[in-house]
């Protein structure tokens, strides 16, 4: 009985499929970003970063047949010890992590280095999906919201301690979850209000201007709306906080440090500090955009392999492809990752118990989220955060968090009509 | 398929995606500056100078050669110093000079190679060699300076240095860049283009830290330099080494032209400095020397200086005389002392006897009637006529012109023409009494030493002469010296009116210039004595050898040496001697005048 429970044959070939891809291509730009021409090595030489990768890629392929013969139910039920388990790890690695690059991020484990935070991923997800699993689990309601938006704050607070913004601000990803499993909408229209006057402040300089543009949005609500005094009165103070709003944005970034200040500005304006914070995005842009249409060829590239951009074979692995293979291959890339999310909604979508769809997003919002902001960073429309490329990017703890994030996305639906035909 | 808030997700997902590839679009397709600050970035254009063309004199001795000398450069990053004063002396440098350089070079690139001591010679260099692996960050380039073998024709050669702003801009081929190296002077400037040769450049591909990471596309693009042509120079290193010699302690000119071909065997200016101080590392610091030095070495005397010819000017007044049928070989004329001085002789004199003894007197009332032919009865303007008339057949001897010799710098010299005389004394208001000077090569006549030895070869050709020149030929093609080169250009004067003249040279020397005579070759000279409101007399003579087949034509001319007879005269045969004979027979007349000092 148990042997039926597997479901192998139900497994769906198609995400399967495009995740090899992925790896495969990441594969290929990571020996293509440490290739040295006039020392060239093998893409299995073990000494270089391409070859270690094949092992990660190789441990990879072991968790996944782990995860496929495994028993479904394990997930379900070992959700929460999971979470408490890496929450804990999360809770002591400021405490007893290694130090590198200001951060105590990593676990050394003999040769191996650990971060807990990429795994706390997918056991946050699986958790969120357990909290949420219960019919009677309301996100319109406040007591709810409150619980789910405590799994996903609770590892923030935590990664934040290490401090690891980047990695931080991947479980804001959870939202677009929560967006699908019935959050008020009202909070997403704040929430992208705020974001869109946030990049206008600091992209106006001029405060004059920036005041009439709140003007002109407050004076069309008006408009818009059904004349009454007590709406214009609403509306005019909405105005009043955005401007008090701008003005304190404003108030704080003039305080923070000047290379924090760059960081920021940077975006606007790649030309602020081009040798210092503005570096990478400005070396990155030249290796992405020295690529043109159809690419410099493949081990052709200078920029990355020269070590013009700093990370390359890590957080900037998308440089190489950028470069060696243009914008063609950026663009077949790019498709992959949207056939392979679009893919996983629509296996959401199919999942018959609350526990795999919720689970199914989550894998959806994390990947989504990695894979934007990772390339928006690339190519100046983000600032540099140290996430990976999902499947790309070197390096073992990434691979594997990803992995097992996602395989057990796929072995909950191959199992998704045993799933309905039980209850835990 | 997707239906509300899951639609909404599938959206977004579509909308980044599409924002992201619109981005990309934008800087991988629409902008190519990121390609160009790509190559910038990786791609490095190292420039493979070519070696600059070889000088030859005309019997194969090398003038001008290329020697290796040593840039030290240095890497900021990797270089360190624990025992500054032992580097600085080892290497023979100031502590200040060290620190300024190191600076200048942190200041270009803590990565990559910069000069920390330029232009080592080959001998320091040696010195050195061992200790520099005791020091990091240092390496050695090899470029190369021109080097003179043997010292001499520093103003025909001239000298190479680093490209003027102004020389920049001109350059409209944009072969030049800051900081290469042109010619400045002499036949290193006027050849400046085949000498150059075509610079090679090697794309090579670097890392961020500067560090070269092999070929750009494997060397397709790289183009090696091609080195410089080899001229043949017309010049005799041992006449022009000897003639150096003679003039050493004097100031003035040599010009020695063979009279058949034009070719320039020797031209000395005196005084003149080692080419090999305006080379290498103490360039600058020898210009500025040399530039200030009031006997200016720098000046190209036999092309650029100027002097009325004097006496030797009473040839070409006898030959446009016959030629215009004025004077004949029986023209007699008293030595009237009264007219112009002149110095004792029997009188008077038919042609013969005036060249001979050089009478001046002869000459002024000779060139009366050359300018005088009474076509006006208005004396004034028919001395504006003659005058006219006269030049016109004097300026076919090249004069008041560049001859265009190969060397940048030649001055023309004057003859006057009777526009000159309106606008110094007013039209119609100058006779013959006023311009009787010219007659004697005085007044406001200027020639230079080369016009004065092209004279000689037009002499000595009988009526024609090649324009004098200094290559023979480029790559061993003589055909390749410039057309100008090649035109045999005519007096205007009749070969038969030379014979005589070229017999009364032959006896000149022994009414004017004893010294000159050589037993055994066949001598024809003309001494002058060029008068110097500001000092002593210079010294001139014109020659050619040997007489029934010149070889050589010359002209020697010493400034503030007196009568021509003496110095000039002296210089001029011993080097005629030299040429003719290879050897010197008489030394007591070398010995005369290289005691001769007419600096003052």
């Amino acid at each position: 009985m148990r042997q039926k429970d597997t479901n192998l044959h139900k497994i769906d070939w198609l995400t399967t499929g495009l995740y090899f891809a992925l790896v495969f291509i990441g594969w290929l730009n990571i020996y293509a970003a440490v290739y040295d021409e006039q020392n060239a090595t093998s893409i299995f030489d073990f000494s270089l970063n391409s070859g270690k990768q094949l092992v990660w890629i190789g441990t990879a392929i072991l968790l996944i047949i782990i995860i496929m013969v495994a028993d479904y139910r394990l997930f379900h039920n070992l959700s929460l010890v999971l979470y408490a388990i890496f929450v804990l790890l999360l809770f002591l690695t400021p405490f007893i992590g290694k130090e590198i690059n200001g951060q105590r991020a990593w676990f050394e484990i003999g040769a191996f280095r650990l971060q807990p935070a990429e795994f706390t991923k997918f056991a946050t997800a699986l958790a969120l999906a357990k909290v949420m699993e219960s019919p009677s689990f309301d996100l319109s309601k406040l007591k709810d919201q409150m619980k789910a938006v405590g799994v996903i704050v609770l590892p923030i607070a935590l990664i934040l301690l290490q401090p690891d913004t980047g990695t931080a601000m991947v479980y804001s990803a959870f939202f677009i979850m929560l967006y699908r499993e019935g959050m008020p909408q009202r909070y997403y229209v704040i929430g992208l209000a705020l974001v869109g006057l946030t990049i206008l402040t600091l992209a106006i300089e001029n405060n004059l201007y920036l005041f009439g543009s709140i003007g002109v949005v407050i004076l069309m609500l008006i408009g818009m709306s059904k004349k009454s005094w007590q709406n214009a009165i609403i509306f005019v103070f909405l105005g009043c906080i955005m401007a008090v709003y701008a003005l304190s944005l404003d108030y704080v970034v003039e305080k923070l440090p000047e290379h924090q200040q760059n960081r920021i500005m940077v975006l606007f304006d790649p030309d602020v500090d081009p040798l210092g914070v503005g570096w990478n995005v400005t070396q990155s842009k030249i290796a992405i955009g020295s690529g043109g249409l159809f690419g410099k060829g493949y081990l052709e590239g200078t920029q990355t392999k020269f070590d013009f951009v700093p990370e390359q074979h890590t957080d900037f692995i998308f440089c190489t492809l950028g470069e060696e293979f243009g914008w063609i291959g950026s663009f077949v890339m790019i498709a992959l990752f949207v056939a392979l999310l679009l893919r996983l909604v629509f296996l959401a979508e199919r999942q018959k118990t609350r526990f795999s769809r919720v689970y199914g997003y989550c894998v959806v919002s994390l990947l989504l989220f990695h894979f934007a902001i990772n390339i928006a960073m690339t190519i100046g429309l983000f600032p540099v955060v140290g996430i990976p490329l999902p499947f790309f990017s070197y390096g073992g703890s990434s691979l594997w968090s990803f992995t097992i994030l996602l395989f057990i996305f796929i072995k909950l639906d191959s199992n998704r009509i045993q799933i309905l035909g039980r209850s835990y | 398929m997707f239906t509300g808030r899951s639609l909404v997700v599938a959206i977004t997902i579509g909308v980044i995606a599409l924002i992201l590839l619109g981005k990309l679009f934008l800087i991988q397709v629409t902008d190519d500056s990121y390609l160009r600050k790509a190559e910038q970035n990786a791609i490095q254009r190292v420039v493979d100078h070519p070696y600059r063309g070889l000088v030859y004199d005309r019997n194969n001795s090398l003038l001008v050669f290329n020697d290796p000398v040593f840039d030290l450069m240095v890497i900021p990053k990797d270089f360190s110093l624990k025992d500054t004063s032992r580097f600085c002396n080892l290497f023979g440098i100031e502590k200040d000079y060290l620190i300024e350089n190191f600076t200048a070079a942190k200041n270009y690139s803590w990565v990559k190679p910069s000069p920390l001591i330029k232009q080592i010679s080959k001998e320091d260099f040696a010195k050195v060699q061992d200790f520099l692996i005791d020091y990091k960050g240092l390496f050695v380039m090899t470029r190369s300076v021109r080097s003179y073998p043997r010292s001499s024709a520093a103003n025909v050669l001239g000298y190479i240095g680093e490209i003027s702003r102004s020389q920049l801009s001109r350059d409209s081929s944009r072969y030049y860049v800051q900081g290469d190296y042109v010619g400045h002077s002499g036949i290193e400037s006027y050849y400046e283009p085949e000498l150059r040769g075509k610079k090679g450049v090697k794309y090579k591909l670097v890392n961020v830290r500067g560090i070269e990471k092999g070929a750009f596309k494997n060397g397709d693009l790289d183009t090696l330099s091609i080195p410089g042509e080899t001229l043949i120079s017309t010049i005799d290193l041992n006449l022009q080494l000897y003639g150096e010699q003679l003039m050493q302690g004097k100031r003035g000119s040599v010009v020695a032209i063979e009279p058949k071909t034009g070719e320039i065997l020797s031209i000395i200016s005196a005084p003149t400095y080692d080419p090999n101080l305006l080379t290498g590392a103490k360039f600058s610091q020898n210009y500025s020397v040399l530039n200030s030095d009031q006997e200016k070495p720098l000046f190209n005397r036999p092309i650029m200086a100027t002097y009325p010819p004097g006496s030797i000017f009473k040839i070409v007044q006898s030959l446009v005389g016959l030629q215009e049928g004025i004077l004949t070989p029986n023209t007699t004329f008293a030595c009237n002392k009264a007219l112009v001085n002149c110095h004792n002789h029997p009188s008077p004199v038919n042609l013969f006897g005036a060249i001979r003894n050089s009478c001046n007197p002869y000459y002024h009332q000779a060139f009366r009637q050359v300018i005088n032919q009474e076509v006006s009865s208005n004396t004034y303007i028919d001395t504006q006529i003659g005058l006219d008339k006269w030049r016109e057949a004097v300026l076919k001897f090249g004069l008041n012109n560049r001859l265009g010799v190969d060397m940048y710098g030649e001055k023309g010299g004057s003859i006057p023409s009777s526009g000159l005389y309106d606008k110094i004394y007013g039209k119609g208001r100058w006779k013959y009494s006023t311009i009787y000077s010219l007659s004697i090569g005085q007044g406001e006549m200027l020639v230079t030493p080369l016009q004065m030895a092209n004279l000689a070869a037009i002499f000595a050709n009988k009526g024609y002469y090649y324009t004098p020149h200094v290559i023979k030929a480029i790559n061993d093609d003589p055909s390749r010296i410039p057309e100008g080169f090649k035109v045999k250009r005519d007096s205007g004067i009749d070969a038969k009116h030379f014979d005589l003249i070229q017999n009364a040279m032959v006896e000149a020397l022994s009414g004017t210039a004893t010294r000159a005579i050589i037993k055994g070759i066949e001598i024809a000279g003309k001494t002058g004595t060029a008068q110097n409101p500001a000092g002593e007399d210079h010294s001139v003579f014109i020659a050619f050898a040997p007489k029934d087949d010149p070889k050589i034509a010359i002209a020697v001319y010493v400034e503030n040496a007196g009568w021509g007879g003496r110095a000039a005269a002296s210089t001029a045969s011993l080097l005629i001697e030299k040429y003719l004979t290879g050897e010197i027979k008489r030394p007591e007349l070398a010995e005369y005048v290289l005691k001769g000092d007419f600096i003052y």
